[in-house]
């Protein structure tokens, strides 16, 4: 399977309730090939907001899988992440999400749910 | 000596010899001295010692090359020279083929044909070339010495000193299995050399083994193939040797081991005086080693976790190093490697605990290919060394454990105590472009029929894995009870890919919570510390700087 050329732009919106302390926007990652970089922001977005631009056509089923996978880790709530994808692999895409979330804060009571598997 | 015409029916291999030498003494005249032949008669040399139908082995190895031996061979009159039966380890040189083409050549039994690979294929596929057999090194070289042993030998040697000694180099390779199975039994020996010196540093085929040397115009075809520049080597990579390091070295306490070719092992290489020392495990694990001078294992030389190397070939770049570091390679009298693929080959297979490398397909039952539709690339050394070698028999804790693993709760010939080789297949899951690395089908299967093979080219065999690791996890499989446990655990470590996704969740956790199944959480392992901070090296010139200056990279790669 030969990925098709051009860049495709897929939307998530996953629920969750885990809502972080206030943060400033921050990049993880770069832009180069095999690789990937995510924007995390806070948003007025009920539950986890993905948007994602990437070099590769037609995995549309793996990012599903994978970012499911990852809001299933952190239901993160009032968050967005924006990536610039340009034909990461999953194991790469993982690592940077965990990455960008790293850079978060949580309030007390929701500090010890969730991190890590 | 039996004169030519009149053989003694005992002795008609050597008289065969002498009879070919007689002919290439009239055919050359004074372009023959001694053993000398002028470069311009070498191709007259070829016709008059070969015959039509002669095995001849036309020393290609994994990286040094006959090749201006190759390239006269091409030039031989195919009226004179034709139906040759060709021996050798590797196809890698465009003349190898050219031969067939020419008709010259008529059939190949063979290790490796990387370069050549997809050429080889359509070649095949039109009744140009014949395939013998596709074999793994020692295999090959242990039917120099029964079946398939060579009329005439064509090798590539560093020098040629006054007496007619060779000197071969740091890259011995394939070199003393080929002469010595053609010298002792009837056959020619032709050796291409660098230079001509009074006296060579040392003697590594002595003179009465060799019968015609010619003096290349260019030094032999090298290939530095070990090099990897850890600029490239990606924070996956950091952490699944991570867990190679944590979670099978150090559980085993690894002491011998193999490191196949690539950026996942080299970044095992890098770690060892990092991670591996934050670990307590320097003095513990990877003190001997089968391996080519690979220029990653410069930092974890310099720190001392590295009591001794034994050599395949060698390394563009590293003869200095090599040469001031003589306690842990193998070295001459006269300081420069000594390597022997045969012998490193042996320890690969019989003296080591663990063998690990990579593949480009794996299929449920663990067997793993590197073969791929519409090329032969063959099996080169992966194989000896990713096999439980059956006839050892000295223990080690490694051994040992592994062996008991793999045995428990059976009873009868199968529970026998015994020891296993460690035989770890590290992958990610996803190879570049996406191609996933876990499959249901191997391509194997397909070349076998494509190119009427009588088995697939299955590299490892799934029944001498007992890991397999990938950034998801280790499957230990040595654990499994049954084919259907083994399926899963492969599963349970392929990712996103059809297969993982298509895993049975509940056995795959449940896999884990017997130690089946390894996450990195399981190992204590955070993936967001697998930094490149990590390596000991980060680019070539930190490995120039690590070697204090004596690693000397090829030009393609100082980047700095």
């Amino acid at each position: 399977m030969t990925p098709a050329v051009g860049t495709e732009t897929l939307q998530f919106d996953f629920p969750g309730e885990r809502r972080p302390l206030p943060f400033e926007p921050v990049l993880v990652g770069v832009v180069g090939s095999g690789n990937l970089e995510i924007l995390i922001e806070p948003a007025e977005t009920a539950g986890c907001r993905i948007t994602l631009d990437t070099s590769a056509r037609g995995f549309g089923a793996i990012w599903a899988a994978v970012l499911g996978d990852f809001q299933q880790r952190h239901r993160l709530a009032g968050v967005a992440l924006a990536m610039n994808d340009m034909g990461a692999t999953p194991a790469v895409v993982s690592l940077r999400l965990d990455q960008a979330v790293a850079h978060l804060r949580w309030p007390a009571a929701a500090a010890a749910v969730g991190e890590g598997e | 000596m039996n004169a030519p015409t009149d053989p003694d029916r005992w002795h008609t291999r050597a008289a065969g010899r002498a009879a070919r030498q007689a002919r290439a003494a009239q055919a050359l005249g004074p372009q023959l001295q001694g053993v000398h032949v002028a470069p311009e008669a070498l191709v007259s040399l070829l016709e008059a010692v070969i015959e039509p139908g002669d095995r001849v082995c036309l020393e290609g190895d994994n990286q040094k090359q006959a090749d201006f031996l190759a390239r006269a061979l091409t030039q031989v009159d195919p009226a004179l020279v034709h139906d040759l039966h060709l021996v050798q380890s590797v196809l890698a040189l465009p003349e190898h083929l050219d031969l067939f083409e020419a008709g010259i050549a008529a059939k190949v039994d063979f290790s490796f044909a990387g370069p050549q690979a997809a050429r080889l294929a359509r070649m095949v596929a039109s009744g140009q070339i014949r395939i013998g057999a596709i074999h793994t090194y020692l295999e090959l070289f242990g039917r120099y010495f029964t079946d398939l042993t060579p009329r005439v030998a064509l090798i590539a040697a560093h020098s040629v000193d006054e007496a007619g000694h060779l000197y071969l180099g740091p890259n011995t390779e394939d070199t003393p299995p080929i002469v010595e199975a053609t010298a002792f039994r009837g056959g020619l020996v032709i050796a291409q050399v660098n230079e001509r010196v009074a006296r060579v540093p040392r003697i590594d085929v002595p003179a009465d083994w060799v019968d015609y040397v010619v003096v290349a115009p260019e030094p032999n075809v090298i290939e530095p193939l070990f090099t990897r520049d850890p600029a490239q080597i990606s924070e996956v990579q950091v952490l699944m040797a991570m867990m190679a390091i944590k979670g099978i070295y150090a559980e085993y306490g690894v002491q011998s081991l193999n490191h196949g070719i690539g950026f996942d092992t080299a970044a095992i290489e890098l770690l060892l005086p990092t991670y591996g020392e934050q670990l307590g495990l320097k003095g513990k694990i990877c003190r001997h080693w089968a391996l080519n001078p690979h220029p990653a294992l410069i930092p974890a030389i310099e720190a001392g976790w590295v009591e001794s190397v034994h050599s395949f070939g060698s390394e563009l770049g590293m003869e200095e190093y090599v040469r001031a570091r003589s306690d842990v390679f193998f070295t001459g009298r006269d300081g420069s490697l000594r390597s022997n693929r045969a012998f490193c080959q042996a320890a690969g297979h019989y003296a080591c605990d663990l063998f690990i490398g990579s593949t480009l397909q794996m299929d449920l039952a663990g067997n793993s290919s590197t073969a791929t539709l519409g090329r032969i690339t063959g099996f080169g050394g992966a194989p000896n060394m990713g096999a439980d070698p059956r006839g050892r028999r000295h223990a080690s804790p490694a051994w040992l454990k592994a062996g008991a693993q793999a045995r428990q709760g059976l009873s009868g010939a199968r529970g026998t105590p015994r020891g296993q080789k460690l035989v770890v297949q590290m992958v990610e899951t996803f190879r570049e472009h996406m191609q996933p690395a876990f499959v249901e089908h191997l391509d194997a299967w397909g070349l076998a029929e494509q190119a009427g093979m009588a088995l697939p080219p299955i590299m490892i065999y799934g029944e001498d894995v007992t890991h397999v690791l990938t950034e998801e996890g280790i499957a230990n499989l040595l654990l499994c009870r049954n084919d259907e446990e083994r399926e899963q655990a492969i599963r349970g470590v392929a990712g996103y890919t059809p297969v993982g996704i298509a895993r049975d969740a509940r056995m795959v956790e449940n896999l884990r919570d017997r130690g089946v199944i390894r996450r990195p959480a399981d190992l204590g392992i955070d993936p967001r510390q697998a930094s490149r901070q990590l390596l000991a090296a980060r680019s070539m010139r930190d490995l120039v700087r690590a070697s204090g200056g004596l690693y000397a990279p090829p030009r393609r790669f100082r980047n700095w």
